[in-house]
C-alpha cells in the first residue's frame, strides 16, 4: 500500500473505520501517490483526497454507473491493459458492449459526480504505474452488492491493476477476524479452507477425517436463517458473539422472529440485546484477551490471539463451552487445545497447511496461502494472471447493470439516509460503550445546514425520522460534509436511537447482505411535549427526490 | 484439465507463483571507524545505525526508530574526527573514511550535562530509562540546587505563542506546574516534558496526521500546546494515544495508570504484557495488554510491528473497559 501510485477508496471511510490501515495510505500520499475517495459524504477520509476533484460525491446506490462510466471513458481513450484483457480475462467484448452507453453526461446525470471528475479519475486509474482500489460497506451494503463489487472487479480488470506489487484490489474487513471466519468454514457453502461443500471429493476428505457425513447442499446465510424463521423452517438458534437483534436491518422484524423462535441460545461475552432475548445464555470469555487462537485480517494474514488474562469465575472459553455441549450430546471432542485444533486445520486446509504455531509465532504471523513449511505466504493474491500463459481459469469481466436503491424516495419518504461508523465505536457499541471516549457523539441525526434551515431546527434539537418500516427521535447534528437531502445515522446507539428500526431488510442474494446504506425517509422537528412517542406529525416534511 | 472458462466455485483455483516483492535499490556501502572499529554500512545509514551495526548501545531520548529524527535532544552526540561541534548520531549520515568517538571523555562530558540540565529541570520520576542514563554518565543535577516551587495551574500557559515575556523565575515554561486533567483517557504532565517533539511527530506526519499539538512558545516560554491552549476535548485530538506511545518520560500517561499511581498502586512488577490481536476493525493492530491484578492496566503496540508500527487508534488503545467491567 506504501509503495502505490494511486489509491481509490470506495465506499470507505478508512480514516475512523480502519485508522491505521489508514497510516499507511497516509504514508504512500506523502510519498506522492494520490488518493481519490467515492463516497456519498465528504468523509474525515475524503479531505485527504486529490483536493478539489479527488472527492466523488455521488449519489447514494449509483456506484455501478459511476464503474461502468469509469470504463466506457479508458475504452474511449484507450488506456485499457489490452495484453493483460487478452492473456487473463474472458468475457470482455460483452462487458465493452454493456459499458458503451454509460457516457460521462449520462453518469453525471445519474451519479451526480461532475463528469470531468468522472474523467479525471479514469484517466489516472489506467494511467497509473500502481492503483490499489479498496472498498468497504459503501460497497457491500447494498441490495446489489455482489454486483456493486463486480463492477469495481471490472475496472481492475480493465487495467491490469491486480495482482501485481503495490497493484490490486482491497475489500477492507470491518472486524477482526471476519475473513478468518470465513477461512474457517463460518459460511453457508464452504468448509474451512475456503472449499467448496457442494465438491464431492473435498468434503469427503472432511467426512474422512471428522468421522460424520456432512450434508451436501450449501445452508442459509444470515438473511436465509431470517427468511427461514418466517416461513417457520428455523424453530431454533444458537448465536456466538454477535447481536443481531440490533444489527440487523429492520429491527421490529428481525426482534419478532428472535422472540418467536422456540429455542435461542446466545453464547456472548456481554449481556447483549439478543442474549435477553434468549432461553439459554453462556458467558464467553472474551477472546480476543481470554484465550488462545488465531484471527485473521484484511491482508489475510493468520495472527495469533493470546490469553492476557483469565476470564471472571463462571466465564469459559467459548471451544471448551462447544466440547461440553457436544459431550452433552453425545460426542466427545476431547480438550483440544488451540494449537491441536489449528493443526487439524493445516491437515484439511491446503492454504493453511504451511502454517506451523512455530512460525505463527516467529514470523508475527503469515499470510494465506501457505503452502508447506518453506512457503513464504502470499504478499498478493492472483500473481497467477500474469504468467504466460494464464495459470488456471481466467478471470471473468461480468457486465452489470444499474440498479437503485430498494427502498424508493418518493414525496412521502424524500430524504436518503445513509449509515456509517464514527472512529470511536464499533458496530452496535456493545463493547465500545463502556469506554469514556471524550469524541462520543452519541446517537443523532446528521443533516446538511440546508436541510436544518428548511427543518427550521438548530444542531441538538429533537427531529422524527420515519421510514416506511419504522420511526425513532433523534437529536440534530450538523454535517456540511452530506449533501443536502442526505442524511447520516451509525448503529453504535441502539438503546438511544435504534437507526435498524428504520432500515431496509433488502438483501443481496449472493451475499445476504441487507442495504444498510439507502432508507428512504421523512424528516420532521418534534416539540419537545412530543417527545413521548407521538407518531402523527406531519408538518415540513422535506422535498429532495435524490439524494 | 483445462481452465478455459470461468472459473468454477466448487473447483480451487490452482497455485500461481509466489508473489515476490520488488527488492530495494541496491545501496553502495559506506566504510568508516567507530571506536577502533571498522564497519560498513549502506549509504544513507545514521551514525546511530553503525554504532548499534557493531553493538555499540547509544543512549537516545527524542530518537525512535518509527519517527523521523529532530536531533532536539542532544543526549546521542558523538565526536567526529574533523568536525568542530559534537554531531547527532540519530540524524548524521555516516560517510566514507569517517572516524567516529562515541565514548570520549567530551562526548561523555556533554552528555552528563544534557542530563544534568534536564534533570534539574524536570521532573523525571516517571522516567526510569533516564535514572539509567544518569548513572552511566555520573550526572547529578542536584548540584544545580533544589527545584524551584511549581507554578500555579494554568500559570505557564499564559504566555501567548510569538510573545518573549520574562522568564517566570528563571524557571521553564515545562518547569513544575499542575497535571492537566481533561479527560478520561489520559493526562498531560508538562512537569515532566523534555520537548523531545516525539509527541509532536507521532500527532503529525509520522503517524497520525492530526495535528492537534504543536510547539508553542520560545525560549523559556517553549512547550507543547494544543491550539489556543484549549483542554483536549476541545482541540483536535482524536485520542489515539500514540503520543502516550512515544513519550520517554510519562509527562504524557494513561489515566488508567496515572489513577493507579496516585493511588500507590502501580506495581510493573505485578504487571504481565501479552501480545494479542485488536478486537475491533479488520487492520489486524497486535496490542500489547499490560494486566495488574487480572484487571488491564493500559494497551500499548509493539514498534517493530508490521501493521502498526507502534500506532494505534482510540477504539485499539482505550476499547479495553468492557473487558474490566463485567461482572
Amino acid at each position: 500500500m506504501e509503495e502505490t501510485d494511486l489509491v481509490i477508496l470506495w465506499g470507505s471511510n478508512a480514516r475512523e473505520a480502519h485508522p491505521i490501515f489508514f497510516h499507511h495510505v497516509l504514508k504512500a500520499i506523502h510519498r506522492g501517490a494520490r488518493l481519490y475517495a467515492v463516497d456519498p459524504r465528504k468523509t474525515t477520509s475524503a479531505q485527504w483526497a486529490v483536493p478539489g476533484t479527488g472527492h466523488l460525491p455521488l449519489y447514494v446506490g449509483t456506484d455501478i454507473p459511476l464503474a461502468n462510466a469509469i470504463a466506457r471513458e479508458i475504452l474511449a481513450a484507450g488506456l485499457e491493459n489490452r495484453s493483460f484483457i487478452e492473456n487473463a480475462t474472458s468475457g470482455f467484448e460483452e462487458y465493452r458492449r454493456s459499458v458503451e452507453p454509460w457516457t460521462l453526461e449520462r453518469a453525471e446525470l445519474i451519479t451526480g459526480v461532475p463528469a470531468e471528475q468522472i474523467r479525471e479519475l479514469a484517466h489516472a486509474y489506467a494511467r497509473a504505474d500502481r492503483a490499489v482500489l479498496c472498498w468497504t460497506l459503501g460497497i457491500t451494503e447494498h441490495h446489489n452488492a455482489v454486483d456493486n463489487v463486480r463492477a469495481l472487479i471490472n475496472l481492475s480488470l480493465l487495467t491490469g491493476h491486480v495482482g501485481r506489487y503495490g497493484s490490486g484490489v482491497c475489500p477492507l474487513r470491518g472486524q477482526n477476524n471476519v475473513q478468518g471466519g470465513g477461512d474457517m468454514g463460518a459460511l453457508p457453502d464452504r468448509l474451512p479452507g475456503f472449499q467448496h461443500v457442494e465438491n464431492d471429493a473435498l468434503r469427503a476428505k472432511f467426512e474422512r477425517v471428522w468421522g460424520v457425513a456432512i450434508p451436501p447442499k450449501g445452508g442459509w446465510h444470515l438473511s436465509g436463517m431470517f427468511e427461514a424463521m418466517e416461513h417457520g423452517e428455523m424453530t431454533a438458534l444458537y448465536v456466538i458473539g454477535e447481536n443481531p437483534a440490533n444489527s440487523e436491518a429492520d429491527q421490529h422484524r428481525t426482534v419478532r422472529l428472535l422472540s418467536g423462535l422456540e429455542t435461542l441460545v446466545v453464547q456472548d461475552m456481554l449481556l447483549t440485546a439478543t442474549a435477553e432475548l434468549a432461553d439459554v445464555v453462556l458467558p464467553a470469555a472474551a477472546g480476543w484477551c481470554e484465550s488462545e487462537g488465531t484471527v485473521t485480517n484484511s491482508e489475510r494474514r493468520v495472527q495469533r490471539v493470546r490469553q492476557a488474562l483469565p476470564p471472571p469465575p463462571g466465564v469459559r472459553d467459548d471451544v471448551e463451552i462447544l466440547c461440553d455441549l457436544a459431550r452433552r450430546m453425545g460426542h466427545d471432542l476431547g480438550n483440544p487445545t488451540a494449537e491441536e485444533l489449528w493443526n487439524e486445520l493445516r491437515a484439511l486446509s491446503p492454504a493453511h497447511a504451511g502454517m506451523s504455531w512455530t512460525r505463527l509465532e516467529a514470523e508475527d504471523g503469515l499470510q494465506w496461502p501457505c503452502y508447506d513449511e518453506s512457503h513464504p505466504g502470499e504478499l498478493y493474491l492472483h500473481g497467477r494472471l500474469w504468467a504466460r500463459p494464464v495459470i488456471g481459469p481466467r478471470a471473468p469481466f461480468k457486465a452489470v447493470e444499474h440498479d437503485p436503491p430498494v427502498d424508493e424516495l418518493t414525496d412521502e419518504f424524500p430524504i436518503r439516509l445513509t449509515t456509517g461508523r464514527h472512529l470511536d465505536s464499533y458496530n452496535t457499541g456493545v463493547q465500545t460503550g463502556l469506554f469514556a471516549s471524550p469524541m462520543r457523539k452519541g446517537g443523532t441525526v446528521d443533516l446538511h445546514p440546508e436541510d436544518g434551515w428548511r427543518l427550521g431546527v438548530a444542531e441538538g434539537d429533537r427531529v422524527r425520522v420515519t421510514s416506511r418500516r419504522g420511526s425513532v427521535v433523534a437529536p440534530v447534528r450538523f454535517d456540511s460534509g452530506l449533501r443536502p437531502g442526505l442524511a447520516f445515522m451509525t448503529l453504535h446507539y441502539p438503546d438511544q436511537v435504534a437507526t435498524n428500526e428504520l432500515t431496509i431488510d433488502a438483501v443481496d442474494p449472493g451475499s445476504g447482505t441487507s442495504e444498510f446504506k439507502a432508507t428512504a425517509v421523512r424528516i420532521e422537528p418534534v416539540e419537545n411535549a412530543q417527545l413521548a412517542g407521538k407518531q402523527e406529525t406531519h408538518g415540513s416534511a422535506l422535498h429532495r427526490p435524490r439524494a | 484439465m483445462t481452465f478455459q472458462d470461468a472459473p468454477d466455485a466448487k473447483i480451487p483455483v490452482p497455485r500461481g507463483p509466489v508473489p515476490v516483492v520488488p527488492p530495494p535499490r541496491p545501496r553502495r556501502a559506506v566504510e568508516l571507524t567507530i571506536d577502533g572499529q571498522s564497519v560498513a554500512v549502506p549509504e544513507g545509514a545514521t551514525l546511530l545505525e553503525a554504532a548499534r551495526q557493531i553493538g555499540i548501545d547509544t543512549p537516545t531520548l527524542c530518537f525512535l526508530e518509527n519517527l523521523t529524527p529532530v536531533n532536539v535532544c542532544r543526549i546521542c552526540v558523538v565526536e567526529v574526527e574533523g568536525s568542530r561541534t559534537l554531531v547527532p548520531a540519530c540524524s548524521r549520515k555516516a560517510e566514507p573514511g569517517m572516524v567516529v568517538h562515541t565514548d570520549s571523555e567530551r562526548v561523555r562530558l556533554s552528555r552528563r550535562m544534557v542530563l544534568e540540565l534536564l534533570g534539574s529541570s524536570v521532573d523525571l520520576s516517571t522516567a526510569p530509562q533516564i535514572a539509567g542514563y544518569m548513572e552511566r554518565y555520573d550526572a547529578h543535577p542536584e548540584r544545580f540546587g533544589p527545584p524551584a516551587p511549581p507554578a500555579r495551574d494554568h500559570e505557564r500557559d499564559l504566555a501567548r505563542p510569538g510573545h518573549h515575556p520574562a522568564p517566570h523565575n528563571g524557571q521553564t515554561a515545562t518547569g513544575g506546574q499542575p497535571v492537566k486533567v481533561d479527560n478520561e483517557l489520559y493526562v498531560r504532565d508538562y512537569s515532566k516534558c523534555i520537548l523531545c517533539y516525539k509527541c509532536v511527530e507521532a500527532c503529525g506526519t509520522d503517524a497520525q496526521n492530526t495535528f492537534a499539538i504543536a510547539l508553542a512558545g520560545r525560549g523559556f516560554e517553549a512547550r507543547i500546546s494544543t491550539e489556543y491552549d484549549v483542554p483536549l476535548p476541545d482541540s483536535a485530538c482524536v485520542y489515539c494515544g500514540n503520543c502516550i506511545g512515544v513519550c520517554p518520560t510519562g509527562a504524557l500517561m494513561f489515566k488508567s495508570e496515572f489513577d493507579l499511581r496516585q493511588a500507590e498502586a502501580w506495581d510493573e512488577s505485578r504487571q504481565t504484557a501479552t501480545d494479542t490481536i485488536c478486537p475491533y476493525c479488520g487492520v489486524g493492530c497486535t496490542l500489547t495488554v499490560h494486566v495488574q491484578d487480572e484487571k488491564i492496566v493500559k494497551v500499548t503496540s509493539p514498534i517493530d510491528h508490521d501493521v502498526t508500527n507502534g500506532h494505534l487508534c482510540i477504539k485499539g488503545r482505550f476499547g479495553w473497559e468492557f473487558v474490566n467491567r463485567r461482572e
